[in-house]
């Protein structure tokens, strides 16, 4: 299977409160607020990491949960992100200037 | 040609003194629109820069569904309104604008609403579903949905309270300049020239809801903002930061499909919860609740 590979969209509202981020989709103002994983994960998305080694090092490694569940969480979580405009999902690295793309 | 059809009227509607000049070639609409604005209708025409200008047109629109939700895009460097009743475009560069829409003035409050918010959204002001009201000098405001208590809590308002809307409440961030003799004044100056700080301040609007009634044309320096839950008694409950973010942007007016604008309105939003004390208001729908407001 290929990796998947994640990037955030440069152009969304975020900002972290508490120790919980609030993003806001440019495309349907959405707000969406992450608990810590989903924090982990977004703040690790840098277009050049695998999902799988983000979830890995940042999810399983700090949180105690099982890599094959966690992948599978993280993939549908990127991919609900993705269709709000907030994260570009892509099966191979992306360059920062794709990432904030619609 | 008929004489009369070419009489242009004009009317300034100007609410959080930023002032819209709207011309229509008919009187009787334009009777209308000063009934339905009342003290927000001033006669002076500005001339600054900031004069803004409305042009109504008079096609008769499908008009399908008013309630449906309003649709604003960014297109060739003007926003463009659309709804079943109306369809405008503003330039937000020039402050000018046009819209045809139906013989109805509550179409022109969308646009009203809509320009509004274009504007304030780059000041760091927003629009938000609140009521909101003055009571000793400082304004105080209510944020709930559609029967959360806006129009309660403001029917139940003492004598000594002015009311500012029951629907929509409309703030601004307000320079307030420190001379060097402890006056203030709003800002006019270069920052470098002065301490600068600024402040929230609530603006009446004549955006009502159930209550019917336009609110005060008066401001008032923003003290609190209240996240309005029905209850069988009166108190207060803190809110935290992440928690006040979360609510008030829920309840700000978004009206556009724009990342900039919404960037702008989310930094707004958080700005304004770390400055302004936030709290849940728990409340009996008697007036014992305003005991615990100002």
């Amino acid at each position: 299977m290929s990796p998947l590979y994640i990037a955030q969209n440069r152009q969304v509202a975020a900002r972290e409160l508490g120790g919980e981020m609030m993003i806001m989709s440019p495309r349907d103002s959405t707000l969406f607020s992450l608990n810590d994983v989903g924090t982990a994960i977004w703040q690790a998305a840098d277009g050049a990491t695998p999902l799988e080694e983000i979830v890995e090092r940042k999810v399983c490694a700090e949180f105690d949960v099982d890599l094959a569940e966690a992948l599978k969480d993280a993939e549908s979580f990127v991919r609900e992100l993705a269709g709000h405009g907030i994260l570009r999902v892509s099966e191979r690295p992306i360059k920062e200037e794709e990432a904030s793309e619609n | 040609m008929n004489r009369l059809a070419a009489v242009t009227h004009e009317l300034v509607i100007e609410i959080g003194e930023i002032p819209i000049l709207v011309r229509t070639d008919s009187a009787e609409f334009a009777r209308l629109l000063e009934e339905r604005y009342g003290s927000y209708v001033t006669a002076a025409i500005p001339r600054s820069a900031g004069e803004l200008e409305i042009e109504l047109g008079w096609d008769q629109l499908d008009v399908a569904d008013p309630e449906e939700g309003v649709r604003v895009r960014f297109d060739r460097g003007h926003w463009v309104m659309e709804r079943g009743d109306l369809r405008g475009e503003w330039d937000a560069e020039s402050r000018r604008g046009c819209v045809h829409q139906a013989v109805n003035p509550y179409s022109l409050d969308t646009v009203l609403r809509i320009v509004h918010s274009l504007i304030l959204a780059r000041e760091g002001g927003f629009l938000v579903h609140a009521a909101s009201a003055v009571r000793k000098g400082r304004a105080f405001l209510f944020a709930g949905v559609s029967g959360a208590g806006k129009t309660t809590i403001s029917r139940l308002a003492p004598p000594d309270v002015v009311l500012l809307t029951d629907e929509i409440s409309y703030v601004r961030q307000v320079r307030i300049q420190n001379s060097g003799d402890g006056s203030k004044n709003e800002a006019s100056l270069p920052p470098d020239a002065w301490n600068l700080t600024s402040a929230y301040e609530a603006f009446g609007t004549p955006f009502a809801g159930e209550l019917a009634r336009v609110g005060e044309n008066v401001r008032a320096p923003v003290a609190a903002l209240y996240l309005l839950a029905q209850g069988t008694e009166n108190r207060t409950e803190p809110v935290s930061e992440s928690d006040a973010a979360r609510e008030l942007l829920r309840h700000i007016l978004f009206f556009a499909e724009d990342a900039e604008l919404v960037r702008m309105l989310f930094q707004s939003a958080f700005d304004f919860v770390s400055r302004v004390p936030v709290r849940r208001l728990v409340f009996a729908p008697d007036a014992r609740v305003w005991e615990l407001i100002g």
